[in-house]
């Protein structure tokens, strides 16, 4: 981070002067690839020589025993998820991210809270003040954006760990059955994300493709991006 | 901002510090209307089982940022909006909550986030059709906690913000500001200042004043239950913090 910037007001609370990391965030739907590329440009990075911490949706350890106890009974309301699943955000921004930064590390996050957004305005929630509630978050300097179509995804699933109850979206119903369900729910979510592209500046990678090919893409990415850090930072 | 409420139902809230009396308050009220067959759903700030685990976590650990806390809380309402107000209000019941958004507003701006945020994240509510604020100075405040309650808690205190090491003196320094905010909030919304330093027969009569003010004319759902039938809810009057 050269300079510290934040979608909204950001915590007026806490003090925040110098942060020589990097925020580089994986972002696209189920079934993309994502954490498979996150391991494999963890090991890039450490062999290069960077500090690595990886961070991800629900990993708070304030909120994850919650979230998991009520995921199970099925009974949040697109409402209520949305506001638990900020809690989860702002803990890992404030506890791990930001602290981790201040140290100089490469923060990959596995999602960020656009994936949150996504899902919420799916479910119906107010787009504008869904962006609002998450004007306590960093900008990233990097927002890779990982897009597959829906037969890709479709494909993984079967071949990875089958599908979902909430990857399918069944908590509203978007068919009667899970796959179904699965097809118009990621549909609909891709669109929100190809939405989000322009508008938060993501960068788009083919993720139809082998993932030693995305990967190479990736690490080019970053490489550019870190350069531009060092320049500005120097 | 806060919509109107359109509902059949009527929204009447208490707002106050802890020690205020509001609690007391709503108690009598309740039991009042009650017994004059009006239909009435209860609910209170942070009560929710949904969140419940979480906050003892966060409170046990001292985990909590004031973001982390505000949403945590914004959570637990939005969870009891949506399964208990709204649809009681929908059914035209009259809805009595102990705190309600403008506790967010108050103590979630004492601790430093921002009031413009905050305010967004509770948007989706309604505003209440009647907004008791329960006024009194800090050191009767003080005086009641602890002389009905051994000691107060971490969060209560505001002891996350670092103004004190001693708990009562971080404590009244945290009131203090939460103070503040509520006294801005005072003409912002209309609250309707009761007196919380009276006694609570004069209170109450304030209290019932206030309601009939807002219930004139208003017809809403009668309660088909004779009363002695149902358990009354929350006998004993009480002081107590919620936070």
């Amino acid at each position: 981070m050269t300079e510290t910037v934040f979608y909204g007001s950001g915590f007026p609370y806490r003090q925040i002067k110098h942060m020589p990391g990097m925020l580089i965030v994986l972002e696209g739907t189920d079934g993309v690839g994502r954490s498979m590329q996150i391991d494999m440009l963890s090991h890039w990075l450490e062999e290069e020589g960077y500090a690595v911490s990886n961070t991800g949706l629900k990993r708070s350890p304030l909120t994850q025993p919650g979230l998991d106890e009520a995921k199970l009974g099925h009974t949040l309301s697109p409402l209520t998820l949305s506001l638990f699943y900020a809690t989860d955000f702002t803990d890992r921004l404030e506890n791990q991210i930001i602290p981790a930064l201040k140290a100089g590390f490469i923060v990959l996050s596995d999602r960020y809270f656009y994936s949150t957004i996504a899902r919420d305005v799916v479910r119906g929630a107010d787009p504008e003040w869904v962006r609002k509630v998450y004007g306590f978050a960093l900008k990233p300097d990097l927002v890779l954006y990982l897009k597959a179509d829906v037969p890709t995804l479709v494909t993984r699933m079967v071949n990875g760990r089958g599908f979902d109850y909430w990857e399918s979206g069944m908590d509203i119903r978007c068919a009667d059955n899970l796959y179904d369900s699965f097809c118009v729910y990621q549909d609909l979510l891709i669109r929100q994300f190809d939405q989000m592209a322009a508008e938060y500046g993501f960068v788009t990678i083919d993720a139809t493709r082998p993932a030693e090919a995305i990967n190479k893409d990736l690490q080019k990415l970053i490489r550019k991006s870190i350069g531009k850090h060092m320049h500005k930072a120097a | 901002m806060l919509k109107l409420n359109t509902s059949k139902g009527k929204l009447i809230v208490v707002e106050g510090i802890d020690g205020s009396g509001k609690s007391t308050q709503i108690d009598l009220l309740t039991k009042w209307l009650r017994t004059q067959g009006k239909l009435v759903y209860f609910s209170e700030w942070n009560s929710s089982p949904l969140v419940k685990s979480t906050t003892r976590l966060g409170k046990q650990e001292k985990m909590f940022t004031p973001t982390s806390f505000s949403l945590l809380q914004a959570t637990d309402f939005v969870h009891r909006w949506e399964n208990h107000i709204l649809p009681m209000l929908k059914v035209g019941a009259i809805v009595l909550a102990d705190r309600y958004a403008f506790t967010a507003y108050a103590r979630d701006v004492a601790r430093g986030v921002d009031p413009e945020w905050v305010r967004n994240l509770y948007s989706f509510a309604l505003m209440p059709d009647l907004v008791m604020y329960f006024r009194i100075p800090l050191d009767t405040a003080v005086e009641r906690i602890l002389s009905s309650r051994a000691k107060i808690k971490y969060y209560e205190a505001g002891m996350d913000l670092g103004l004190s090491k001693d708990k009562l003196t971080s404590f009244r320094m945290f009131q203090k500001k939460v103070i503040q905010q509520y006294e801005r909030m005072v003409p912002e919304f209309n609250f309707v200042v009761i007196d919380g330093a009276t006694s609570v027969e004069k209170q109450q009569k304030e209290v019932r004043a206030a309601v009939k003010g807002i219930l004139g004319g208003w017809i809403g759902q009668h309660d088909t239950i004779p009363v002695k039938k149902k358990p009354l809810h929350r006998i004993v009057a009480k002081v107590e913090g919620e936070e």
